[in-house]
């Protein structure tokens, strides 16, 4: 296990991204008259034939309300919603099938943990941390929360190279810390931070701190096991791992979540209802109000299925190739200014880049021209692009199906918009 | 879409800066990417006798505040304010998705809200 919490039991075998692009319908399409390349992975992941003939599948035989029922669909339809929990209890090595929640995506994951234990357990003059590289998704709740309690809310800096700075953790490590929030990837840095690592520096100087991990970047494209993160919480979504939208999970110690209130109230998650009071119902239900998305688990379930066929050591393998080819090939363009570390050890499939005297809004759309989708903005970062001093920037983020030949793409096509604007 | 006469505009910008005293002077941010544009306008019976623009962005918005800082030379606050999103897209001789619209859009609301702002 290296320190980033990526191990390794035997080295991954070689992916074949040119036969994967088959299992992925889209992939055939042509935007404005060039072959797709789809370089927007970290804000959603294309689907496999699998995962969309598993929701036809389901809505076609097998669909139903599930957990109440008694019939012969809601049966099935309640097997195959809790496979999938089961699925994702597997995928992510957790000990209890009880702790995993179905959410709407990581955002709501990181609310519910805000606004239903972090209101119970955080209080006037408690100490909240946040890195500086947060998603704004994992630093709003937070902000929300302290200032709803009182509570202060710090920022753990980032070293000049783009990485967490462990320095800069451990000082801020003092007084009453309840929480440390922080991203397991950082979606425009692209830097892997080592949990466990961080997990081990806070368990050792402040105890009584739970530590939130926003794996949205990191439990699509990398081997994940929360035990070895050692982390107390960990959100992830489903549509940026091949699954459907409208499906994400939190991933909870039993212990802290059963002690929490519940974050929403209603249908499918109380004990007893009375009309002065209630009870609420045992994980994982009583965080599961309404009606789920019921064939989007469905989905999910087969879209981990899909990726552990593949393995997930063989995809980040493959990823560390394209990143370590796309950061050589962007550094040697003039004017190009990759953002964070530019080598790509312990750097995930996500580079963003600024191209001098071209905004990316237009080398976007350039590059759209040429049927490469890229991203461009802030990607809902905003306080870490004017921490670096920058403004928006483009992005580029890869997956199991990209190839060394889209990078060249890439590449030709950010010199053909220096050439365009230049 | 970007036509000789968009990049003319983005390369070359017309009425760019700032105006001293002006009647109207409104600044808009657009949060997703970061583009600010500002709006000053002088008016003399009514009508626009001056216009500038700064700010920074993408080729769309500038080159758009750009036109639209000569487009509205001479016109009433009330045809100003009667501007639509077509006339925009017809000014810049391109139609756009959702997403850039916001871009080619932020002038003229900034332009809008701040003669909304007016007595």
């Amino acid at each position: 296990m290296r320190a980033n919490g990526i191990g390794y039991s035997t080295p991954p075998a070689r992916l074949d991204p040119a036969a994967l692009r088959a299992d992925f319908p889209i992939l055939v399409r042509e935007i404005n008259g060039h072959p797709l390349a789809y370089l927007d992975n970290a804000a959603s992941a294309q689907k496999p034939r699998c995962v969309i003939e598993a929701l036809t599948r389901f809505y076609s035989h097998g669909y139903s309300s599930i957990h109440r029922g008694v019939h012969t669909l809601s049966e099935e339809a309640t097997a195959a919603y809790e496979s999938a929990r089961d699925a994702v209890t597997a995928f992510i090595n957790a000990p209890d099938r009880r702790g995993v929640i179905f959410t709407r995506n990581a955002t709501e994951a990181l609310n519910l943990v805000a606004a239903a234990w972090g209101r119970a357990n955080v209080g006037p003059g408690d100490r909240i941390l946040v890195t500086e590289m947060e998603h704004h998704s994992n630093l709003l709740p937070w902000r929300r929360l302290a200032q709803e309690v009182g509570a202060e809310l710090d920022y753990i800096p980032i070293t000049d190279d783009g990485r967490l700075d462990l320095d800069g953790l451990v000082r801020r490590l003092t007084g009453p810390v309840k929480l440390v929030a922080l991203t397991h990837v950082s979606n425009v840095l692209g830097v892997v931070n080592p949990i466990p690592e961080i997990a081990a520096l806070v368990r050792e100087r402040a105890a009584a701190a739970r530590i939130v991990v926003d794996g949205a970047q990191s439990v699509p494209h990398l081997p994940v096991d929360v035990q070895a993160l050692d982390c107390d919480f960990l959100a992830f979504s489903g549509h940026k791992m091949c699954g459907p939208t409208g499906i994400g999970v939190l991933y909870g110690l039993p212990e802290l979540l059963k002690e929490a209130p519940p974050f929403l109230v209603g249908g499918g998650m109380i004990g007893r209802v009375e009309r002065a009071e209630a009870t609420w119902a045992d994980l994982p239900a009583r965080f599961e109000a309404g009606t789920p998305a019921i064939a989007e688990a469905v989905g999910l379930g087969a879209a981990i299925a899909y990726l552990g066929e593949i393995g997930m050591a063989a995809i980040w393998a493959h990823e560390q190739e394209l990143v370590a080819y796309a950061l050589e090939q962007l550094r040697g363009l003039p004017g190009v200014r990759v953002i964070g570390p530019t080598e790509p050890r312990d750097r995930a499939g996500v580079v963003a880049f600024t191209v001098a005297a071209i905004h990316p809004h237009d080398l976007a759309f350039i590059l759209d021209q040429e049927g490469i989708a890229i991203r461009a903005g802030f990607h809902c970062a905003q306080p870490l692009h004017e921490g670096l001093g920058l403004g928006p920037t483009a992005r580029a983020s890869f997956y199991l199906y990209n190839t060394l030949t889209e990078v060249d793409r890439l590449v030709a096509g950010i010199e053909r918009a220096q050439a365009l604007f230049g | 879409m970007y036509r000789e006469q968009i990049l003319d505009h983005y390369r070359h910008p017309r009425n760019q800066g700032r105006l001293d005293q002006p009647d109207v002077s409104h600044e808009l941010d657009n949060p997703v990417c970061g583009d600010v544009v500002r709006m000053d306008v002088r008016l003399t019976d009514g009508r626009v006798s001056e216009a500038r623009f700064s700010g920074r962005g993408c080729v769309i918005s500038m080159a758009s505040a750009s036109m639209l800082s000569e487009e509205i030379q001479g016109r009433s606050v009330s045809e100003l304010m009667a501007l639509q999103e077509a006339d925009v897209f017809e000014m810049l001789g391109v139609t756009l998705g959702p997403v850039r619209a916001k871009c080619a859009l932020l002038p003229l609301r900034a332009l809008q809200e701040g003669l909304s702002r007016l007595e």
